[in-house]
């Protein structure tokens, strides 16, 4: 076992090293090559009661959802708070067990590696996490907390590890000199780029970008996102962005997929959906976000939903968005509709579009 | 002719901490006339919620303290007035609502015992006759079957109800002034266009006065009449809302407004981004607050801090150059 983890090592080195030479190569070829296929995935929480911790219920956060993603693209993810779209992330990298369904990386079935192959696994695809003042250890240096993962999944000497985490700081837009320093001396922009430098640190191929920018201020928002989109332009990486802010969305990711009660209800273009949004939840979603212009904003037209998300706990009969939907006729309560596609890569959940 | 209702000059409000005096807001000046709509929009830390707080001495003291300044309010200076006067103005003529009704709500009261409260307090209604009305309001609001949720607990309304339950809680004595202080923050978008279409129409029926506080320039579109943006504790910009948009004249109101990705639009490029991030206040800058990041940047700029100066008609800046955002 240990000769194992130790060959294991060094063939991470070698990918490590390959990474740059091959990243450019991939850029070149920026094909339609699938690297991310997610088959059917539940994620449900058990609700415990009573002395025996019985279970009473589950939140069905995560309810069977199906899509790919390829090589170099971003694919954003959205929908309101509670539709599980962290939840996709976080099962998508085993930081949750996933209650059903597989998910694959290239030709690996990440759902079926052990715990011990899973934690070799990592290096390939990371996180980068909403809260940058939760997500990182207060009491590391960022030269600690940029270097950790290369201490854990490299064999590099010290030396060699604090030239790299200098040269990752720099890369993030942040002075080398700052790696003795601790998080708490920074900014929540600041704080975001050691999390994206600590995310990049052993060269993913594909990188999950939880709301990486809803708890900056605004004029730094900017900043992150394009720091995000450069780094992809130089190691083509792959990216879930997952985000409320639509506007955002737009303006980052290739393909966009809309999540509502745990299922995804469309999945497009990100110019198609946003110009043809065909699922009426995108349709009130994407009307519901206000433009910074009062003049288009006096003639624009909105649907405004009514009510409340129901509990993720016992979601509605058939489709889920009919309690709420303004056009919902007698076999949206029967029938749960399923993703069709209705027009070249436009994948659409519902029985009247 | 709609009178002035509320006229808020040159005020300053500081924080003295242990780690050293916090400038939060330095000379805050607005004008609020009866009816209308104003937005205070501004990054988190720029003093936009000190300043209307300050208004209504909610700043906690130590260690917040109101240096200098006047808030008229109908001919009385709210910074002035006996406090026993000033709770009377407090939820009775100036309603308030917060970005996050879970914890301005109390969890342990019943809605109907929070929403009785002001009407007996300010209005010496009788609980029974203060049920009938809160019934009244929450229909008004929104809310299904006002007359069994009233029994219910804050825990047990969702948060875009327990929103609405706080606006019919801040309009139940008919206030002249609503203040609203980013109240669409926490919730989600469909949740937040319910909210603020409440807010048009309670405002069309009620004709209440808005200070609508937030750091989203997109709901301030739809919202409201004028705009006051906010930077570093300084007032940068005045103007009606056409206009700020449309001619922003302050260069940090041009590069916010080109730095936000559009729902309607498809950029390829990047996104325009302004270096640098908004200053600390532990110091009162000598000079232009924004000067560190400002794309149009002078020697003057560095010498001294510029006042607010008429750039059109009610338009003003504070910035010492006339610039347009066709300069950047």
């Amino acid at each position: 076992m240990l000769v194992r983890c130790y060959q294991r090592r060094f063939v991470i080195r070698d990918v490590w090293e390959n990474r740059r030479v091959k990243a450019n190569s991939n850029t070149a070829k920026k094909n339609n090559e699938v690297i991310i296929r997610v088959e059917n995935l539940k994620k449900y929480f058990p609700i415990e009661r009573g002395l025996f911790r019985r279970q009473v219920g589950a939140v069905q956060a995560v309810d069977g959802i199906s899509f790919e993603i390829r090589r170099g693209e971003t694919l954003g993810l959205v929908g309101e708070s509670g539709c599980g779209k962290s939840t996709t992330g976080r099962t998508m990298l085993r930081l949750y067990e996933p209650t059903e369904g597989k998910v694959f990386f290239g030709d690996v079935e990440v759902t079926a590696l052990s715990r011990n192959e899973i934690r070799s696994f990592r290096p390939h695809m990371q996180m980068i996490f909403q809260d940058p003042y939760a997500s990182l250890n207060p009491r590391m240096t960022v030269g600690d907390l940029v270097g950790e993962p290369l201490l854990i999944h490299t064999p590099m000497t010290s030396n060699e590890r604090n030239e790299k985490v200098s040269e990752l700081l720099e890369l993030v837009g942040m002075n080398p000199r700052f790696s003795v320093r601790y998080p708490h001396e920074f900014s929540g922009g600041q704080r975001q780029r050691i999390g994206v430098a600590r995310a990049l640190a052993l060269s993913p191929e594909f990188v999950v970008a939880d709301e990486p920018i809803s708890a900056l201020d605004v004029s730094v928002q900017a900043q992150v996102v394009n720091l995000l989109e450069d780094l992809q332009d130089k190691f083509s990486f792959t990216y879930l962005f997952i985000a409320h802010d639509l506007s955002m969305v737009r303006h980052i990711a290739n393909r966009v997929a809309v999540m509502y009660l745990g299922k995804l209800v469309e999945i497009a273009k990100g110019k198609d959906l946003y110009s043809n949004p065909l699922h009426p939840y995108s349709q009130a979603l994407l009307s519901a976000v206000p433009i910074p212009d009062p003049v288009i904003e006096e003639k624009r037209s909105r649907i405004i939903l009514t009510g409340d998300v129901p509990s993720p706990v016992s979601p509605p009969s058939g489709c889920r968005f009919h309690t709420r939907c303004p056009i919902a006729e007698k076999i949206c309560s029967e029938e749960e509709p399923l993703l069709r596609q209705l027009e070249p890569d436009h994948w659409v959940a519902c029985h009247l579009a | 002719m709609a009178y002035k209702l509320l006229e808020v000059k040159d005020l300053v409000t500081r924080f003295y901490t242990p780690e050293g005096v916090v400038h939060a807001v330095n000379g805050m000046s607005f004008n609020l006339d009866e009816g209308e709509t104003l937005g205070i929009v501004g990054e988190s830390g720029c003093g936009k919620s000190v300043s209307v707080l300050s208004i209504l001495r909610l700043i906690p003291n130590p260690p917040g303290k109101i240096e200098q300044g006047k808030a008229i309010f109908l001919g009385r200076d709210l910074l002035q007035l006996p406090i026993d006067e000033l709770r009377h103005v407090r939820g009775m003529e100036i309603g308030m609502i917060f970005q996050d009704p879970m914890t301005s709500l109390n969890p342990v009261m019943t809605i109907e015992h929070q929403l009785a409260e002001p009407m007996v307090e300010h209005l010496g209604m009788s609980k029974r006759d203060a049920r009938d009305r809160i019934i009244e309001l929450l229909q008004m609001v929104g809310i299904p079957n006002p007359a069994e949720r009233i029994r219910e607990y804050p825990h047990q309304f969702s948060g875009g109800m327990r929103q609405r339950a706080m606006i019919a809680m801040a309009l139940s004595c008919n206030p002249k002034i609503l203040i609203a202080d980013e109240p669409t923050t926490a919730l989600d978008v469909t949740i937040q266009a319910q909210i603020v279409d409440l807010v048009n129409q309670l405002q069309d029926k009620l004709g209440m006065a808005i200070i609508w506080i937030t750091h989203d320039l997109g709901v301030v579109a739809r919202l409201v009449n004028r705009v006051v943006v906010m930077y570093a504790g300084y007032p940068v910009e005045r103007a009606s809302v056409k206009d700020t948009y449309g001619n922003p004249r302050h260069p940090y109101t041009i590069s916010l407004l080109r730095s936000l990705p559009r729902i309607d639009m498809q950029r390829e490029e990047r996104l325009e981004n302004i270096e640098g991030r908004p200053p600390d206040l532990f110091e009162e800058p000598a000079f232009c607050p924004f000067a560190p990041r400002c794309p149009f940047v002078q020697d003057k700029c560095w010498q001294e801090n510029p006042g607010m100066r008429s750039v059109g008609e009610n338009h003003e800046i504070a910035c010492w150059f006339d610039v347009t955002k066709d300069d950047l």
